[in-house]
C-alpha cells in the first residue's frame, strides 16, 4: 500500500466539502417545501376545526339567513354553478381558437407581434379592473343588466388571457414534424389541427383551462363590481336573472359579520368551495389522462 | 472556386423521355442568404435521382421546393420555375394543397402520426376525399411498402409501437396511400441502423419500377447504391448532374471528384 500523494489528498479533502455542501442545499430546498406544506395544513386545520359544527346536509340546502343555524350556501353554489358554466362555454372555446391562430395561422407580422405582448399583458391586470369594463361594457353599454351574463362575460375576460397562454405553450409543444406530416399528405391547415395538433395538445390545454377555471371560482371583486350581492335567498334562474351570488361573495359576507356564529359559517363554506375545487381538479385530471391514452 | 454552369447539360443524359419535373434557374433565400443558386433539374419518370452534397450545402432546400414546402418557412423568397409536367408549381393559380397530394414526401426522422397502424395509412386518402374501399387501399400501400407481413396482426396499434425502421416504411406506406407521381425522400435512413436502410434501400428500388423518386442523402455510398442519376450540389449550386455510373467513375468537375473520393464534406 502506497500512501496517497498530496495532491490525491487535497482532492479527498475537496470532495468532502463539496458533498457537505450538497447536504446542506438539499436541506434548504426541504425545509422550503415543508414551510409551504405546514401553512397549507394549518389553513385546513384552521377551517376545518372553525367550520365543521356547521357541516350537514342543511348547510348545502338552506338559503342565507339572519340565523346562524338556519342559514345555508345553496344559493351561493348555484350562482357559481351557472356563473362558471356560463364563463366556461364563452372563454374555452373563444381562448382555444385564438390561440389556434395565433400559433398556427398568424403572419409573422408586427401586428400579430403587438396582440401577443399585450395578450400576456392582460394577464397580468388586477381583476377590479375588469370589474370596471364589465360593468361599463356589459351592464351599461349593452344593456344586460346586473344578471349572471353580464358576470359571466366579464369572467371570461378575465380567464381568457390566461386560456390563450396556456393553450399557445401547449400548441408549441406539438412538433413541427408532425404538421408537416400532415401538411405533405396535401393536408389543409385546419385538417392538421382539427386531427393531430389539438389532439395531441388536449392535455396541455386542459391544464390551462383548470388553471383558469380555479381562478374564476375564487374570484370576488369583480362581481362585486358587476353586481353580485351577499344576500340572495333564492336560486338564479337563468342567465338574464338579476340578483345571484356566488361562493366566494357569500364567504366574504358571511366573515364581515360581527357575530362569531357568522365567521364559523364562513369556514364551511370555504370547506364547500375547496371540496368544488378539488372535484372540478380532479374531473379535468381524469379527462387529461384518458386523452393522453387515446392518443398514444 | 470554380466557375458553375447554370444548367449543366449532360450527353448521357435521356434525350427521347420527358421528364416528369424540372427546375429552371431556381434560387431560393432565406432572407438574405441565398440556399439554392439557379438550379437547373431534370427528374425523369420511373428512376432514382439522388441528391448528394455536403452538410449546409442546400439539398434539403432544394428538395423541399418540388412540393413547396418551403412555403411553411417564414422568410423565403424562391425565384425560377419548378414544373410538374407541363404546370409550373409555383404559378400563382396553383393550390399548394392540391399539389402535396401528387408529391408525396418522406422526412429525415420517421414522423407517425400518434395514431393506429391503419389510420396512419388511411388518413391522407381519408382528408383528400379519395374514393374506393379504403381496407384495401392500406393493405396495398403497407404490402407495397413491405410491412404488410409484419403488422397485418396488429393494424390498431399505435403506429409509435413500431421499431425506427419500421416507422419510417410506415411513412413511406402512408405517402404511397396517395398514390403521388413523384416521392421524395429527405435523408430518409439517416436515423436507422444498418440493416433498417438496407431494408428502405431494397423498397426503394421496388418503388422505382412505378414511382419516380428524389432523395436526398449524406451517404454516397447509397447514392451509388440505389440512384440512376446523381446530382452533387455545393454552397447552393448544382456542380455536376449525370446518370450515377458515369458520376462515380468519371466525374467531370473536379469538386465532384474531391467530394466523391472523401477530400472535403
Amino acid at each position: 500500500m502506497t500512501e496517497p500523494s498530496l495532491e490525491e489528498k487535497a482532492l479527498r479533502q475537496n470532495l468532502r466539502v463539496r458533498h457537505k455542501k450538497e447536504k446542506a442545499f438539499k436541506f434548504l430546498c426541504m425545509m422550503a417545501s415543508a414551510f409551504s406544506l405546514l401553512f397549507l395544513f394549518s389553513l385546513f386545520y384552521n377551517v376545518i376545526s372553525n367550520g365543521w359544527s356547521y357541516v350537514s346536509w342543511d348547510f348545502l340546502t338552506h338559503f342565507p339567513s339572519r340565523f346562524p343555524h338556519k342559514a345555508g350556501i345553496q344559493s351561493a353554489i348555484w350562482g357559481s354553478v351557472w356563473l362558471m358554466g356560463l364563463t366556461a362555454s364563452l372563454a374555452i372555446p373563444i381562448g382555444v381558437a385564438a390561440s389556434i391562430y395565433l400559433e398556427e395561422f398568424a403572419p409573422k407580422h408586427p401586428l400579430i407581434k403587438m396582440v401577443e405582448v399585450n395578450i400576456s399583458n392582460l394577464a397580468g391586470v388586477p381583476s377590479v379592473v375588469y370589474g370596471l369594463l364589465g360593468l361599463t361594457i356589459f351592464v351599461r353599454v349593452l344593456g344586460l343588466g346586473r344578471s349572471v351574463l353580464s358576470g359571466a362575460l366579464t369572467m371570461s375576460l378575465l380567464v381568457l388571457p390566461v386560456i390563450i397562454i396556456a393553450s399557445r405553450e401547449a400548441l408549441k409543444t406539438v412538433p413541427d414534424s408532425m404538421r408537416y406530416a400532415a401538411l405533405a399528405l396535401g393536408a389543409t391547415k385546419w385538417q392538421m389541427v382539427r386531427d393531430h395538433v389539438l389532439p395531441a395538445s388536449i392535455p396541455g390545454i386542459m391544464t390551462g383551462v383548470i388553471l383558469a377555471m380555479s381562478r374564476a371560482i375564487g374570484e370576488t371583486a369583480p362581481l362585486l363590481i358587476v353586481g353580485a350581492v351577499g344576500f340572495v335567498p333564492f336560486n338564479p334562474r337563468g342567465p338574464m336573472d338579476e340578483a345571484f351570488t356566488v361562493m366566494p361573495i357569500q364567504i366574504y359576507n358571511w366573515a364581515s359579520r360581527p357575530q362569531e356564529a357568522f365567521h364559523e359559517l364562513a369556514a364551511t363554506g370555504i370547506m364547500v368551495l375547496l371540496v368544488v375545487l378539488l372535484a372540478m381538479n380532479s374531473i379535468a385530471i381524469y379527462l387529461r389522462h384518458r386523452f393522453q391514452r387515446k392518443n398514444l | 472556386m470554380m466557375p458553375v454552369q447554370p444548367s449543366p447539360v449532360d450527353q448521357t443524359l435521356p434525350q427521347s423521355v420527358s421528364p416528369i419535373m424540372r427546375t429552371v434557374d431556381l434560387s431560393l433565400y432565406y432572407q438574405d442568404f441565398q440556399a439554392v443558386k439557379k438550379a437547373s433539374l431534370s427528374i425523369f419518370p420511373e428512376t432514382v435521382t439522388a441528391v448528394i452534397g455536403p452538410s449546409g450545402c442546400g439539398k434539403s432546400s432544394y428538395l423541399r421546393c418540388f412540393n413547396r414546402m418551403n412555403d411553411f418557412t417564414p422568410g423565403t423568397k424562391i425565384d425560377g420555375q419548378v414544373f410538374l409536367h407541363d404546370q409550373n408549381i409555383y404559378a400563382p393559380d396553383v393550390d399548394p394543397v392540391a399539389l402535396r397530394r401528387n408529391i408525396g414526401m418522406v422526412f429525415q426522422k420517421p414522423n407517425p402520426f400518434p395514431k393506429s397502424i391503419y389510420h396512419n395509412v388511411a388518413w391522407g386518402p381519408k382528408i383528400n376525399g379519395m374514393a374506393g374501399d379504403m381496407r384495401a387501399r392500406v393493405e396495398r400501400a403497407l404490402k407495397k411498402s413491405a410491412l404488410w407481413d409484419e403488422v397485418k396482426d396488429k393494424l390498431t396499434q399505435s403506429g409509435l409501437s413500431l421499431s425506427g425502421g419500421q416507422q419510417q416504411r410506415l411513412c413511406i406506406a402512408r405517402t404511397i396511400a396517395m398514390e403521388p407521381d413523384v416521392i421524395l425522400m429527405d435523408e430518409p435512413c439517416s436515423a436507422l441502423d444498418p440493416i433498417s436502410t438496407g431494408r428502405i434501400e431494397d423498397l426503394i428500388f421496388e418503388l422505382k419500377k412505378k414511382y419516380s423518386i428524389v432523395i436526398v442523402t449524406h451517404n454516397m455510398q447509397q447514392a451509388a447504391r440505389i440512384s440512376d442519376f446523381t446530382v452533387f450540389m455545393y454552397q447552393g449550386d448544382i456542380v455536376e448532374y449525370g446518370p450515377t455510373e458515369r458520376i462515380f467513375t468519371n466525374p467531370e468537375k473536379k469538386q465532384t471528384e474531391d467530394y466523391i473520393r472523401g477530400k472535403f464534406g
